[in-house]
């Protein structure tokens, strides 16, 4: 690809160091998103999906700190130009010009999103407002639009209420409404439908794609929800233990999936389409606890292909598997290693 | 077992349970004399069967009433009204809806529930052996020795290591937590297991091992499963037949693989349509159910899925739709079963 990205995660380490320990959430992933794209970062509970994306923003909640990497985002009026998020002061002007700005995020606690004491609209306004040079009236104006855009019925009427009249799918509409008030160029949208039913996860996963290609916004979708990736996602970044285990084309890791953790995890899933009643190929064993991460490559312990020797023992790096698709797997250590 | 609440043989010998016509109201009420002003009816005349040794999967947007229709059916709650025939060792029909605690007791033992919360449903302040063997005690298992055998038997049938006997919920994952919860409730043999979400919670590799667990002790110990799950993938893997409610009522029952590939029910093909296939090849263009489940408390009039159905006519919005069997063993509850030609899930 010859285009640049709008956003380069590099080898981005995050670690909380506790009394009992230190638990390297984030250790070493490294990804890229295009303009335009939706980039789904999959992966099962604790692996460290929304630490990664608390970094991106810089609100990672103490005692969690970034050890290492770089969160580098393309400058708007100058898209060859990188800043780099890492290096801002987290309390500072230039951070908070971003957040909520130029890149906003759908939470994972969809309740704490908004406040239960102020109606949806100051909410959306104030936010506005932090982040254009409008007055109270055009960002009512901005925020009727935005909750129209949203698919909400009777914008005027409820941009007044409170997050209590509303019912959960129209509550995460106003979530969505409020992320994209104010123009962003990345939404990162962390599980928006995890705790909803399947119709009104369609319609949300509808609206959001809707949005993406008429802004050509580029989103970080994240989910633990193999089928929601498939269904949204261009490109995938798999998860697991704080590192990208593989990442490529939708298509790709979907259909031809190199790393065995992408494979085992693809398999292990019941499928809609077929009427079996034959046991899933399961993983053995369970993932480790964070203070006890394996040494070597952290899936080593319940891989049916591990080498011993050598993957109890070093970290693999990327290797390339493909066009766009990079495995973190010594199975393909005499591929093209991937280097930046 | 008094005379009253012994029906004899019936003419579906196959069938552990057959619920019928089966409500709960939670009455609302107001002001300081507690007026009563209405009611919520979370289970509004429910139909179903269970056959022994099958996995019946109970499936319907949250809120539909599956969680009260399953407290209802194992007698943790006093059903309004309707059956619950429950063919008992003997082969005879009893009626537990209107059984008293007394008379339910000796088959309480019978039938048990999986939850799907493995971390709210264990007591932290006891630890595993006292958690799998409660029943037993309840139940006059008095023998420590013979307990702690049967618990250290129970982990090893559920997958964990009887040394675990001694810790505490706390020192557990997700997916043990469900272990121990599964563990508890065959503690006592039963043969009906009433499994609400059990996988909900867990991780995908997580949700693997547990209904690999589940099919394996249902076909070890006879077992038959009420399956009550939102996700549709899970229910189509697990269960034998299906049954769909929406706003306290059945809209449609049929063998699992007919009701994926020829729905009968406008709001079963509503349900497939928004499944997110693991299939990129596969884009869906989704639109999703519009609306949300009426509530309980105000249902709409006809069919209860008039305003959200695309297939809607005047019948539907005044004459309420019987639940009937549109071919065999394939039940539906919409007017216009007959003519519409739905789509299933995609293959
Ligand atoms: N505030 C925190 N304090 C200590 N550990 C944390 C904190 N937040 C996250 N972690 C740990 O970091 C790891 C990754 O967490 P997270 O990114 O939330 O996972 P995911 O979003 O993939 O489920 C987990 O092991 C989690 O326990
Ligand atoms: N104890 C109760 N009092 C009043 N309403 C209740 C009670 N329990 C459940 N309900 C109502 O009954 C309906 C069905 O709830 P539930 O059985 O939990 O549905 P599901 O398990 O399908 O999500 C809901 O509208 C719920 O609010
Ligand atoms: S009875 Fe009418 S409203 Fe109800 S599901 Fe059938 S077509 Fe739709
Ligand atoms: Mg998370
Ligand atoms: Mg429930």
């Amino acid at each position: 690809m010859t285009e640049k990205p709008i956003l380069s995660v590099r080898d981005l380490k995050v670690y909380f160091h506790l009394d009992e320990g230190t638990v390297k959430s984030v250790d070493g992933v490294s990804f890229d998103a295009y303009k335009g794209q939706v980039v789904g970062i999959v992966g099962e509970s604790g692996c460290g999906k929304s630490v990664t994306m608390k970094s991106v923003l810089r609100i990672v909640e103490p005692p969690g700190k970034i050890m290492e990497g770089q969160v580098l985002l393309s400058k708007r009026d100058n898209p060859d130009e990188y800043l780099d998020i890492t290096a801002m002061n987290e309390k500072g002007k230039d951070i908070r010009a971003i957040r909520g700005g130029e890149i906003a995020l759908i939470p994972q606690e969809p309740m704490a999103a908004f406040s239960p004491i102020h109606t949806i609209g100051n909410q959306i306004m104030e936010a506005i407002m932090l982040h254009s040079d409008v007055n109270k009236k055009e960002a009512r104006e901005i925020c009727i639009r935005a909750l129209s855009a949203v698919g909400m019925s009777m914008p005027e009427k409820r941009v007044d209420s409170y997050t209590w009249q509303l019912s959960g799918g129209l509550r995460q509409r106003a979530i969505i409404a409020m992320a994209i008030a104010s123009n962003p160029r990345l939404l990162i949208a962390d599980e928006p439908t995890t705790a909803i039913d399947v119709t009104t996860q369609a319609q949300i996963l509808r609206l959001l794609k809707d949005l993406q290609q008429e802004r050509n916004m580029s989103i970080l979708f994240i989910t633990h929800d193999l089928g929601v990736i498939a269904q949204m996602a261009q490109y995938v970044v798999v998860m697991y233990l704080g590192r990208v285990m593989e990442k490529g084309p939708v298509d790709a890791i979907f259909h031809n999936p190199k790393h065995p953790y992408t494979q085992a995890l693809l398999q292990s899933i019941p499928s809609a389409q077929k009427t079996t009643k034959v046991k899933l190929p399961t993983i053995s064993g369970s993932i480790p606890h964070p203070f006890n991460k394996p040494k070597g490559c952290p899936f080593h312990p319940r891989c049916t292909r591990a080498v011993n020797g050598k993957c109890n023992r070093d970290l693999p790096s990327e290797f390339v598997v493909g066009d766009q698709q990079f495995a973190s797997c010594y199975l393909y250590e005499g591929n093209e290693e991937f280097v930046r | 077992m008094s005379e009253m609440t012994a029906i004899n043989k019936s003419e579906h010998p196959e069938r552990l349970l057959e619920v019928k016509h089966l409500k709960k109201y939670f009455p609302i009420t107001s002001g300081f004399f507690k007026k009563h002003v209405g009611d919520v009816k979370a289970v509004d005349g429910l139909d179903l069967y269970i056959n022994n040794g099958e996995t019946l999967g109970l499936v319907g947007e949250s809120g539909c009433g599956k969680t009260t229709a399953s407290r209802c059916i194992l007698r943790a709650v006093h059903p309004t009204e309707g059956q619950i025939l429950y063919r008992n060792k003997d082969g005879n029909q009893v009626d537990l809806a209107n059984m008293t605690a007394k008379e339910l007791r000796p088959l309480r033992t019978e039938m048990q529930m999986i939850f799907q919360d493995p971390f709210g449903s264990l007591n932290p302040r006891m630890n595993i052996f006292e958690i799998i063997s409660e029943p037993m005690l309840v139940n006059g298992i008095s023998s420590r020795q013979e307990r702690e055998d049967r618990v250290a038997e129970l982990l090893k049938k559920v997958g964990l290591r009887s040394e675990y006997m001694v810790r505490y919920p706390h020192s557990f994952s997700g997916g043990q937590r469900q272990r121990i919860g599964i563990a508890r409730a065959l503690a006592l043999q039963p043969r009906l297991v009433v499994a609400d979400e059990p996988v909900s919670a867990l991780d995908v590799s997580v949700q693997a091992q547990v209904l690999n667990l589940l099919m394996e002790l249902m076909e070890e110990m006879g077992l038959t499963y009420l399956f009550v799950a939102h996700d549709l993938s899970v229910v189509r893997h697990i269960c034998d037949r299906v049954t769909v409610m929406y706003v306290g009522k059945i809209v449609e029952t049929a063998p699992t693989g007919q009701l994926f590939c020829t729905p009968r029910h406008p709001y079963t093909e509503a349900l497939m349509a928004a499944v997110p296939i693991a299939d990129p090849r596969l884009i869906q263009n989704r639109k999703g159910l519009p609306g949300e489940v009426p509530s309980p408390a105000n249902p709409p009039s006809g069919c209860y899925f008039h305003p959200r159905c695309t297939y809607c006519t005047d019948r539907c919005k005044t004459e309420t739709p019987e639940l009937r069997e549109v071919s065999p063993e394939h039940w539906t509850a919409c007017h216009r079963a007959e003519e519409l030609k739905l789509e299933g899930i995609q293959k």
